[in-house]
């Protein structure tokens, strides 16, 4: 535990002095997320300061840190006050006045500083913005967006270094990754496969700060530029120079405006020992620490469940029975003969089993990857081929998992196969039976459901339900408890509380808000159990009972070590369930028996390809990052380099980078829509420089609605003699170039884009802007109704309100409704009049007719060419993917190249729109009234219809629709025994989860095929 | 896809059944309950809350789906597991508001739920008056709308006064006793079954006259508006007992009636016919629907403005006009341009500048009529002081809290630098003031006069060396004197 003491700090802080007063004293206690800070001042003057860990002992801390101050307040009376989120509890109480920390920080600015024109302050779970120029605003980060400090904290044990070390090493960066900015879980998300990918630690941990900069910038600066003098507050910010930097950098802040102040992360306890001037109450130090440790909790809102365990009994019967899922272990120094190696790289943690012919374990290795998961499985191999010596020969090796690529080529395993095929032979191996297998590793969840001995259905969480093991081994870390014993300890809670099922984020303010009621290490830990397993349960398999799930359960993962979890489960399915010992080892071992049914089935005494001892000597690995110019994704790469000068690239979409030459593309509609487009605009923009039409030109933003009207509007623009301005495709540029006016950062990435391309319409020169508002869409008879889903329908609204530079220009919102065929060309004339009195209703007519007819060539023209990819496909036998979305889903930094990301694996891309009216309309068992929508369970049915085609889902976070729409299409194929995948994209940037999926996807579908010619 | 049953509510049911309907508001829906009574039905009003609700809330509804809908349909399955009733003898009823907003889909997600629970042959009502779906058993003739209607406003009525007096009552519980009084009292008018507006303007102004009988100190209290989504508003349920949390800090409440949605509903219909030239003929009956609505409403002002000094809410063309420079009408979706307008009416007819605007997480539609449009209300009304608040089964209370009582303290900061001089000066043992009573008596004339953009008083502040210190005073006095 650090506690830093100052002394007397008289030189900076006295700005006035008065003379001939009374002096009175005040203290401030700020009580943060993670820390205690007290302040003891005499007027300006600080006497005393302290900044302290408090490890959820709340009170303790509290009282300690004042127990420092005692000289200072001894035989004086004081006034004195609490702040902080831990605090409020406190205070109440206690019954001390309380302050809330936003207010506190303005106090104290407003005393030290108060030519600020903004205030940036960073606590361990909280994010605070304060304008003090142009209008006083003080925001607070929405829910969905909290973990600052304790995040930067999460990502250190990540990497295996402390907070100062990443703070350090940040600062020997050469490159910034594009980490998802939405909120900590996503983040992390995509800093995992960097990290598996073998990015350098420099880069990532600068980019680390960079996504927590971004999240503070985007979340709270909601429209309003911060800019000019600002003040950088709290913890993090006073002690991490790397996050100082990159805030500085990012808000492009000279060195006079960036102020980093002595006392940044004493902000708090300042502003709140200043706010006690104005109290009446007087304490002496003996009162004051009595009326804390009285504190009694009166106040206690979080919510109880039921223990794990009711007896020392029922716990003897669990573990036995759990006892009894054993895989053999065999002594390898007694041991000779054939062996195989299976490597399972994954998220967070990197295993390793070596098998024997009879399926026993000679070795074993179970540990975090440490940020470098090439090293460690460098020194394991070593220590195999110690242990095997001359008497067991490797025949084959397999690697699994996240780096299954990156270990395969470091190590020349002789293969690698999906990690889902890797856990499903584990898990069948121990029980022939199984029909259900949850594994929840470190990061990731995977359900997969079995039938007739091929996966039937696979169910992987989303970023935001994921982190949940990881979660636990951090948290356990930071309360200064192993993983181990941090379970073991919740076994036994008798009040286990209620922490949520939303993420881990929510989980974590859960958590600040029962250690305030006073719950134990014990209770937080079986709560925390619990909490994964609803997840799991309610979130990620959407089942209520057992019966849902199957008879044969095998649950693994690394999270199943501990019994806590397991406990959870079965007692949340009501269904005892198996539990391998090797629970955390299975990916590994499933890759071990996948090589030995290679071998076997192959040709005999071949050894395998792996690295041989002396090989593994020489063994060096270096990584280089850099950014692929191949094409518009401008991919992040990490070229690995082995010794020998062997490379290996990771992080690509398609096959460009490897050097290998185009390949025939295959059929995608995606690619083809955005051909289309690229063309149009292309068009236009020759237009407008050579024929410059007659009256003006109008810019048209591409994205939500616009997307599959643009055909329409530029057609009915032309015909009215406009020019038009397309604004470009989107990318990470033109996000953050409108990133400044999102209003709610819980709404879609596609919604959030389009202050981008307002910008991006603004540079380009565009003087009248035209985005229509529209509640209703085409109708195209498949629904009960032809609505937009109310984001599509009102944005423009929004950016009119958000986007103060759109008063400079004309920007043109009227509300249309285009299914009104006949009534349409009045209204928008209606429209158009003010702005353009000179157009006639004749001239309007004739280009809504025009306008019609463009728009209806194009969606034919669609499914026609649907029609030829699914020709093509069905000549050269190859599977179709209906990658389902939304319009707007074809914008390449929408659905990060997943569409490439297909044709690369050999697959054909055909988008719903194209098959949606080959099939009777659906009657969905829900409101069916979004025109959008209503394709997407056509399509489904459509699939069902044939074989050589699946489905996937790309879906939007925060699509509030798609909550209603995924169930739905996932009924649709399993009444037609077909798999369901759903890709959830958001900024988010890293394919690594989507390939997997993938994979997955069409390993399954193999067996599937397979198992129906037998 | 398995077809979901859909098990009608039929006319012989109407007899043996009892309907269970979940809590919205709970003055309400005692009302509304009771007019159905009226008309034969069997009624219960649910009345379970608690961790049993949300948990089968998060069991049975999609998780990302919005919080109400987990809410309204994990009460009714925690309900049908804790029934007293043969469950063959029971149905169930839900309102469905139509409209773009997913909000429209709870019935179906509430038939789904039922089905994966095993009360697939539970009948399930839809109350709708745009009518989405019928119930062959469950008709709502003229009279019993209109007793609705009525019942509504009365509700609305009811909750207002009591806003206006549980604050202030000198005797506690006197307040409440008043809500319990007047519910019966407007209980015993709802028993027949055709009723005019004269015996309800008559139950109006009894009702003004009980709570005119609870004595109420004249001291000033932060009054404090609560808007949003229109479940988590209403709802304790779904807003952890906010309005509970509101009281306990001091504030006075003040939060638009019911009414306003029933209005904003048939306005719509109105106005969809404006804007695209469709639905002429239901526009035109919604036009006339609207009026008598208005009117009635309009006549309900008039009694609270004649027989008390109670604020009477906003009429409903005041509503209407608070859009103009705001939003446009045309947004339609959940509660679309009403929250904006909620939220200027607060600002500009009520004079209520603190604001919690709540949503479930992830609200869309709220997305551009909530969070979209503050930034606007804040240009145009400086003195706006606006928190939203998401609601969400894992948002946890402290994090919801902290940032209400942010919100609160800037309130008593703008409050305290526009209270009296005075008061302050009393109240106020800085030692600076002391010091320099000249000084303050400057800044605080300057700071009352600025009281209206008193946002860049605050924040902008000379950098000269020379005008540093009188500045600072400025800056510092409402600090000072906030007690």
């Amino acid at each position: 535990m650090a506690a830093f003491y100052y002394g007397l700090n008289e030189k900076c802080h006295v700005f006035w002095k008065r003379q001939g007063r009374i002096l009175s004293r005040n203290v401030g206690i700020d009580i943060g997320s993670t820390t205690v800070k007290v302040v003891v001042m005499e007027e300006e003057k600080i006497l005393y300061q302290v900044y302290q860990r408090h490890m959820s002992q709340v009170r303790q801390a509290t009282l300690q840190a004042l127990a420092g101050a005692r000289k200072f307040l001894e035989g004086t009376k004081f006034h004195a006050a609490i702040s902080g989120s831990a605090g409020l509890g406190f205070s109440e109480d206690a019954g001390v006045d309380f302050v809330q920390e936003v207010f506190a920080t303005y106090k104290t600015v407003m005393e030290y500083e108060p030519d600020t024109d903004a205030v940036i302050e960073l606590g361990g779970e909280d994010a605070k913005v304060i304008f003090l120029s142009g209008g006083l605003e003080e925001r607070m980060n929405g829910s969905c967006a909290g973990g600052t400090g304790a995040f930067i904290d999460q990502m250190a044990t990540l990497l295996n270094i402390t907070p100062e070390e990443l703070d350090s090493l940040s600062l020997k960066h050469e490159r910034i990754y594009p980490i998802a900015s939405r909120c900590g879980v996503f983040a992390k998300t995509d800093i995992q496969p960097l990290l598996n990918q073998g990015a350098r630690k420099e880069d990532v941990s600068a980019s680390i700060f960079q996504a927590v900069v971004d999240q503070t910038v985007t979340g709270l600066s909601q429209g309003r530029k911060i800019e000019g003098k600002v003040l950088f507050l709290g913890g993090p910010l006073f002690f991490f120079k790397g996050l100082q930097q990159r805030f500085a950098q990012t808000l492009k802040l000279s060195k006079e405006n960036a102020v980093f102040p002595s006392w940044a992360q004493y902000a708090v306890a300042m502003g709140t020992a200043i706010f006690t001037r104005g109290l009446e109450k007087e304490y002496t130090y003996e009162e004051f620490i009595s009326t804390l440790e009285n504190a009694s909790s009166r106040s206690k809102t979080t919510q109880y469940l039921k223990p794990l365990f009711t007896s020392e009994k029922e716990h003897d019967e669990f573990v036995k029975r759990h006892h009894k899922a054993n895989v053999p272990w065999k002594d390898a120094s007694q041991y000779s003969g054939d062996a195989y190696l299976g490597i399972d790289c994954g998220s967070t943690t990197t295993k390793l089993v070596l098998m024997s012919d009879s399926y026993e374990t000679l070795y074993c290795y179970y540990s975090s990857n440490q940020g470098n998961p090439v090293q460690i499985v460098r020194e394991q191999l070593k220590k195999i081929y110690e242990v095997c010596g001359e008497r067991i020969t490797i025949r084959y090796a397999v690697s699994t998992g996240y780096g299954e690529e990156l270990i395969k080529h470091a190590f020349h395993l002789d293969d690698g196969i999906v990690e889902t095929i890797a856990h499903f032979k584990a898990a069948q191996h121990f029980d022939p039976k199984v029909d259900f297998i949850l594994d929840i590793g470190g990061q990731d969840i995977k359900c997969f459901k079995i039938k007739d001995d091929a996966i039937d259905s696979i169910m992987l969480n989303e970023a935001c339900s994921s982190g949940c093991g990881s979660f636990i081994e951090t948290f356990a870390k930071s309360m200064g408890y192993t993983a181990e014993q941090f379970a073991h300890l919740g076994l036994f809670s008798k009040y286990p509380v209620d922490l949520g099922s939303r993420c881990t984020v929510f989980m974590n303010s859960s958590v600040k808000q029962a250690q305030k009621d006073g719950a134990s290490v014990e209770d937080i830990s079986a709560g925390l159990s619990m909490s994964v397993v609803k997840n799991v349960l309610y979130k990620v398999i959407r089942a209520r009972n057992a019966a849902e799930l199957g008879e044969h359960i095998v649950v693994q993962g690394g999270t199943f070590l501990n019994d806590a979890v397991l406990r959870s489960f079965e007692q949340e399915i009501g269904h005892p369930v198996v539990r391998p010992n090797i629970a955390g080892l299975m990916g590994a071992y499933g890759a071990a028996i996948y090589g030995k049914g290679i071998y076997e089935a192959g040709q005999k005494d071949r050894e395998s390809t792996i690295l041989s001892k002396q090989e593994l000597e020489q063994f060096e690995h270096e990584s280089k990052p850099v950014v692929c110019k191949g094409c518009t994704n401008h991919c992040n790469l990490t070229i690995n380099t082995f010794a020998g000068g062997e490379r290996y690239i990771s992080g690509n979409r398609c096959e460009k980078p490897l050097g290998l030459g185009k390949e025939k593309e295959l059929p995608d509609l995606y690619r083809y829509k955005l051909e289309q487009i690229d063309a149009l605009r292309q068009e236009c923009d020759r237009k407008r420089k050579q024929d410059p039409a007659k009256r003006g030109t109008i810019g048209l933003p591409l994205g939500l609605n616009m997307y599959e009207n643009l055909f329409f509007w530029v057609e009915f623009f032309r015909t009215l003699d406009f020019d038009i301005i397309i604004s470009d495709l989107s990318s990470r540029q033109l996000y953050a170039k409108g990133q400044y006016s999102v209003p709610s950062d819980t709404a879609c990435y596609p919604a959030k884009l389009m202050h981008g391309h307002i910008e991006n319409l603004l540079e380009k020169g565009a003087d009248t802007i035209f985005y229509p508002c529209m509640s209703y869409n085409f109708d195209e008879h498949k629904g009960d109704n032809h609505f937009n889903c109310p984001v599509v329908a009102y944005y423009p609204e929004l950016l009119s309100s958000n986007v103060d530079k759109l008063k400079s220009v004309r920007y043109l919102y009227p509300y249309l409704n285009l299914s009104a065929q006949k009534e349409f060309p009045k209204k928008i004339w209606e429209a158009l009049n003010k702005e353009f009195p000179d157009i006639t209703r004749k001239e309007v007519k004739k280009a809504a007719k025009n306008a019609y007819e463009r728009y209806h060539n194009q969606i034919e023209d669609i499914k026609a060419k649907g029609q030829q990819a699914l020709q093509f496909a069905r000549e050269n036998h190859l599977k179709t993917i209906v990658l389902c979305g939304r319009p707007y889903h074809i914008d390449p930094e929408i659905n990060h190249g997943i569409n490439q990301l297909m044709t690369s694996l050999g697959l054909v891309v055909i988008t719903e729109d194209c098959v949606a009216d080959l099939v009777e309309p659906v009657r969905p068992n829900v409101l069916n009234q979004w025109t959008y929508h209503s394709r997407l369970y056509n399509a489904a049915k459509y699939v069902t219809e044939h074989d050589d085609c699946e489905l996937v889902q790309l879906v939007s976070f925060g699509c509030g629709i798609d909550a209603i729409t995924t169930d739905e299409v996932s009924a649709i194929l399993a009444q037609g025994g077909r798999l369901y995948t759903q890709l959830k994209i958001d900024e988010i940037n890293n394919l690594g989860a989507v390939k997997i999926r993938l994979r997955s996807l069409i390993g399954a579908v193999k067996e599937r095929d397979a198992h129906n010619k037998k | 896809m398995e077809q979901i049953k859909k098990v009608p509510f039929t006319k012989e049911m109407k007899k043996t059944h009892t309907i269970l309907i979940p809590t919205m508001l709970p003055i309400h829906f005692k009302i509304l309950g009771n007019v159905l009574e009226n008309y034969g039905y069997h009624i219960r009003i649910l009345d379970n809350f608690g961790q049993g609700v949300i948990d089968q809330g998060l069991k049975n509804v999609h998780n990302d789906t919005c919080y109400p809908a987990q809410l309204v349909i994990g009460q009714m399955i925690d309900a049908l597991e804790h029934c007293d009733l043969p469950l063959d003898k029971v149905a169930l009823l839900i309102t469905q508001t139509g409209g773009g907003c997913r909000a429209s889909n709870y019935i179906h997600l509430l038939r789904k739920a039922l089905n994966k629970c095993g009360y697939g042959d539970i009948p399930v009502i839809s109350a709708s008056f745009i009518k989405s779906e019928q119930s062959g058993g469950f008709s709502l003739p003229i009279s019993m709308l209109l007793q609705a209607v009525y019942g509504c406003l009365c509700g609305d009525l009811i909750m207002t006064l009591y806003n206006q007096c549980i604050p202030y009552e000198k005797q506690s519980g006197e307040s409440q006793k008043a809500v319990e009084d007047s519910v019966a009292l407007a209980q015993q008018l709802f028993c027949k079954k055709l009723l005019r507006w004269k015996e309800v303007a008559q139950l109006m102004r009894k009702i003004i006259d009980r709570f005119k009988k609870v004595q109420r100190t004249q001291e000033e209290k932060i009054k404090v508006g609560v808007v949003g989504e229109i479940y988590v508003k209403y709802s304790p349920l779904g807003n952890n007992n906010l309005e509970e949390f509101l009281l306990s800090e001091g504030c006075e409440v003040v939060c638009p009636g019911l009414f306003d949605f029933l209005l904003y509903c048939t306005h719509n219909a109105e106005f969809d016919y404006q804007l695209y030239g469709i639905g002429k003929a239901k526009a035109a009956v919604m036009h006339k629907v609207n009026r008598f609505l208005r009117n009635r409403k309009s006549d309900m002002i008039r009694l609270i403005e004649e027989n008390s000094d109670f604020q009477p809410p906003c009429r409903f063309e005041n509503t209407i006009e608070s859009t103009e420079g705001y939003i446009s009408k045309g947004v339609k979706m959940g509660e679309g341009w009403l929250l904006t307008a909620e939220m200027v009416e607060l600002i500009q007819h009520y004079k209520v500048n603190n604001i919690v605007c709540t949503q479930p997480f992830g609200c869309l539609p709220n997305h551009i009529c909530g969070k979209g449009v503050m930034r606007v209300i804040k240009e145009k009304n400086p003195q706006a002081n606006i928190v939203a608040v998401d609601y969400d089964s894992s948002a946890s209370k402290v994090n919801q809290q902290n940032r209400i009582k942010l919100m609160l303290a800037n309130a008593r900061l703008i409050a305290s630098s526009q209270s009296d001089d005075v008061q302050t000066q009393k109240k106020n043992n800085h030692p600076k003031n002391q010091e320099a009573p000249k000084e303050n008596d400057s800044t605080q004339h300057k700071i009352k006069c600025n009281a209206k953009q008193e946002k860049s008083t605050l924040g902008f502040v000379a950098s000269q060396s020379g005008c540093e210190e009188t500045n600072r005073d400025i800056v510092l006095e409402p600090v000072g004197g906030n007690v």
